[in-house]
């Protein structure tokens, strides 16, 4: 039943609504031909679409507070409330393979039935995976608001590009050695920042970020400024140089691979001494420091594994553009990378996964609405925040069950 | 008696504020010892100079650790490397880890007496999966001992209060401390809990031969349990002795009742 108060409620916000985009929306002033027009058609169009909104706003609002309700009573009366989604496809065996075999085969043969065009969207998404997954180690494990994170992805480009230019070296060479240089600069820039937390450490993280694309922007002899680095080679295979069409097949295999090895990583120091040290950092830095964790040495390897991760694809993402220059490392860069984290659900690997597809596919598939992309990023992500605060996929960290000593012996 | 902490002449300043000023202390081993004193007193600021937390402004710490006879100096040092060398403590506002479970909390405490390294994490060897398998036998043997097993794999946010504040002492026993600090354990408790706290504090001393130095309110839990009694007014001792001297010292009486013990 809509009640009364209801309406009389949208009506008050389509009026504010039409208040506010009045100046905007309604009135055009032409300096040519010093006329003012009255639309008077977009008030309408506005009035009429904040009023629905606000019902469907309304509606969902209410959705949501049941359900609220009901967790709350399933904690009270003790029983086991129901998993999310995806822990419950993790535990049925009977959906987890088939759909595990049935995503295995569309990665490996996506570059043949899709085109060249959807397989390099695809590894744009791959890369950003893999930064996710890193960035997921800092501010989704460690909880450390890492907002400079594009530095690390810059130090991977410009090493293989500038090693590339002045010695030759092959993208093979580049990949170990990028991954060292990033945790090599994440050390380094974890350093000065082990005494900060939170919205400090997200300004000068923030800071270091800029630095780095200023650095790149501006010291010419070093990085060659704006203007960039071209005609930095694909990856070969076995010293073979291959089309454009097959080295992009190539690339898609290459980041289908460092993403595996990455999600091995991951998930394994997830369930290890370092990743709950890293949880535990998170939940509470003094009470970690009294249970015998070394708060500076924590911190650093998660800015060093985070670090490493993303210079290793920024080194893929070289050899896939063959030019580097500072407009692809800006701040824009790292909040996108920060969305999928927080999107797809901290600290969780699926939803860093789900985070990075739905947020790097979708602005592609939708360029026809590209004008309106950055609203949308923003609506989603306010929506997000107010119904799935957990992320899409909110953290499956498996926890430590304890299942009895005898089962213990056995496994 | 051996000693298992030893504090000369601590000093603690705050800007303009001395907190501590010139206090001198000694747990022996298997004592348990308390710390009172009337609110703001100095007492954690003592537990937080001893525990690496805060460097004190003055003073030394010394420890020996069980089976060493010199006492080291660890004034200054890292508040992980205090727990290291066998201090364990908890805390006034219960700081647990909220969102991990009960027994991951305690296998928090296991951290530093293991040693898996990223690399060993990657791999899992043998050795690296010995490892995790004891760490979470072990976690779950101290919660047994604390009476805790039954929440094993629930989350520490979900437990009681009283439960909290022994998961906390069950955290602390996982790093295996030669002296246990507790600050204000039956804080927030029920006569029952305090009573079981009681009877679990004098267990921990009597079967894990574990020193404790706590810091209590509860005057009756204080009098019932320790050997000896500290007691501190802004930041300096004013008494010392059993629970029976300290009764009846007419300095102490005052410092806790104020004016009216005049009258
Ligand atoms: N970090 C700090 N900075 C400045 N002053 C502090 C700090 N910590 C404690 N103090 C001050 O030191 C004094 C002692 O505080 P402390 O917390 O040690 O008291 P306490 O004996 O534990 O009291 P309570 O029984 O209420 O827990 C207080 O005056 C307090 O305001
Ligand atoms: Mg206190």
């Amino acid at each position: 039943m809509i009640k009364l108060n209801e309406i009389k409620r949208a009506f008050l916000v389509s009026a504010w609504f039409i208040f506010l985009t009045f100046p905007i929306m309604v009135i055009r002033i032409n300096p040519v031909e010093h006329i003012v027009e009255w639309r008077w058609k977009n008030m309408a169009l506005v009035g009429i679409g904040s009023f629905f909104l606000s019902f469907v706003w309304n509606y969902l609002m209410k959705q949501k507070e049941p359900g609220f309700k009901k967790t709350e009573t399933a904690e009270k009366t003790d029983t086991i409330p129901p998993l999310p989604p995806a822990r419950r496809i993790q535990r049925e065996k009977r959906i987890y393979i088939p759909a595990l075999v049935a995503i295995g085969t569309l990665t490996i043969v996506f570059p043949f039935i899709f085109s060249m065009y959807q397989t390099n969207i695809m590894v744009s998404a791959l890369i950003y995976i893999m930064l996710g997954l890193g960035l997921n180690i800092v501010v989704g494990l460690a909880g450390l608001l890492d907002l400079g994170y594009v530095a690390f992805y810059a130090v991977g480009a410009y090493a293989y590009a500038l090693l590339n230019y002045h010695f030759g070296i092959s993208f093979w060479m580049a990949l170990p050695i990028g991954g060292v240089l990033g945790a090599v600069f994440g050390i380094l820039l974890g350093f000065p920042v082990l005494r900060l937390r939170g919205d400090y450490l997200a300004i000068v993280t923030l800071g270091f970020g800029e630095i780095i694309h200023i650095i790149l922007q501006n010291w010419n002899e070093f990085s060659f400024g704006p203007s960039g680095i071209a005609n930095i080679p694909r990856p070969s295979l076995f010293g073979i140089d291959l089309s454009v069409h097959s080295s992009t097949i190539y690339i898609y295999y290459i980041m289908i691979g460092l993403c595996i090895v990455t999600i091995f990583v991951v998930n394994r120091l997830q369930n290890s001494r370092i990743g709950r040290a890293w949880v535990a950092l998170r939940e509470d830095e003094l009470a970690c420091q009294a249970m015998g964790i070394d708060k500076a040495k924590t911190k650093l390897t998660a800015f060093a594994l985070g670090a490493t991760l993303a210079s290793m694809a920024g080194v893929v993402f070289a050899a896939k553009t063959t030019f580097v220059n500072p407009a692809s490392f800006t701040i824009w860069e790292s909040i996108i990378i920060l969305c999928i984290v927080v999107m797809g659900g901290m600290g969780s690997i699926i939803g860093v996964i789900a985070g990075a597809l739905v947020l790097i596919l979708t602005p592609e598939y939708l360029r026809a609405f590209s004008e309106y992309r950055m609203l949308a990023f923003g609506t989603m992500l306010v929506v997000m925040m107010i119904f799935r605060p957990g992320g899409f996929i909110p953290d499956v960290r498996r926890i430590y069950k304890f299942e009895g000593v005898k089962s213990m012996d056995k496994s | 008696m051996e000693c298992a902490l030893k504090v000369q002449n601590l000093s603690m300043d705050f800007g303009g504020l001395r907190a501590l000023d010139d206090l001198d202390l000694d747990v022996g081993r298997n004592e348990i010892v308390a710390l009172i004193g009337p609110n703001g007193a100095g007492k954690t600021t003592f537990f937080n100079c001893i525990t690496g937390i805060y460097p004190p402004t003055e003073g030394d710490v010394l420890i020996s650790a069980r089976g060493k006879d010199r006492l080291e100096r660890i004034n200054g040092i890292k508040p992980n490397k205090v727990t290291e060398k066998g201090l364990a403590r908890t805390f006034q506002n219960i700081r647990l880890f909220p969102n991990m479970t009960v027994l991951e909390n305690v296998m928090i405490g296991r951290h530093c007496r293991m040693h898996a390294g990223i690399l060993g994490a990657v791999l899992r060897g043998p050795s690296t999966t010995r490892e995790e398998k004891e760490a979470v036998k072990d976690s779950y043997a101290i919660l047994e001992k604390i009476g805790l097993a039954q929440f094993v794999n629930e989350f520490a946010k979900n437990l009681s209060y009283g439960a909290q504040r022994r998961l906390e002492i069950a955290r602390a026993m996982a790093t295996e401390p030669f002296l246990l600090l507790l600050d204000e354990p039956a804080a927030g408790m029920n006569p029952n809990e305090t009573r079981e706290l009681d009877e679990l504090i004098k267990q921990i001393r009597d079967k894990e031969g574990i020193s404790i130095l706590l810091i209590e309110h509860d005057m009756k839990l204080v009098m019932s349990m320790s050997d000896r009694i500290f007691v501190v007014d802004y930041g300096r001792k004013i008494a010392q002795g059993t629970p029976n001297e300290i009764r009846n010292n007419p300095v102490v009486i005052k410092a806790y009742l104020g004016e009216e013990a005049d009258a």
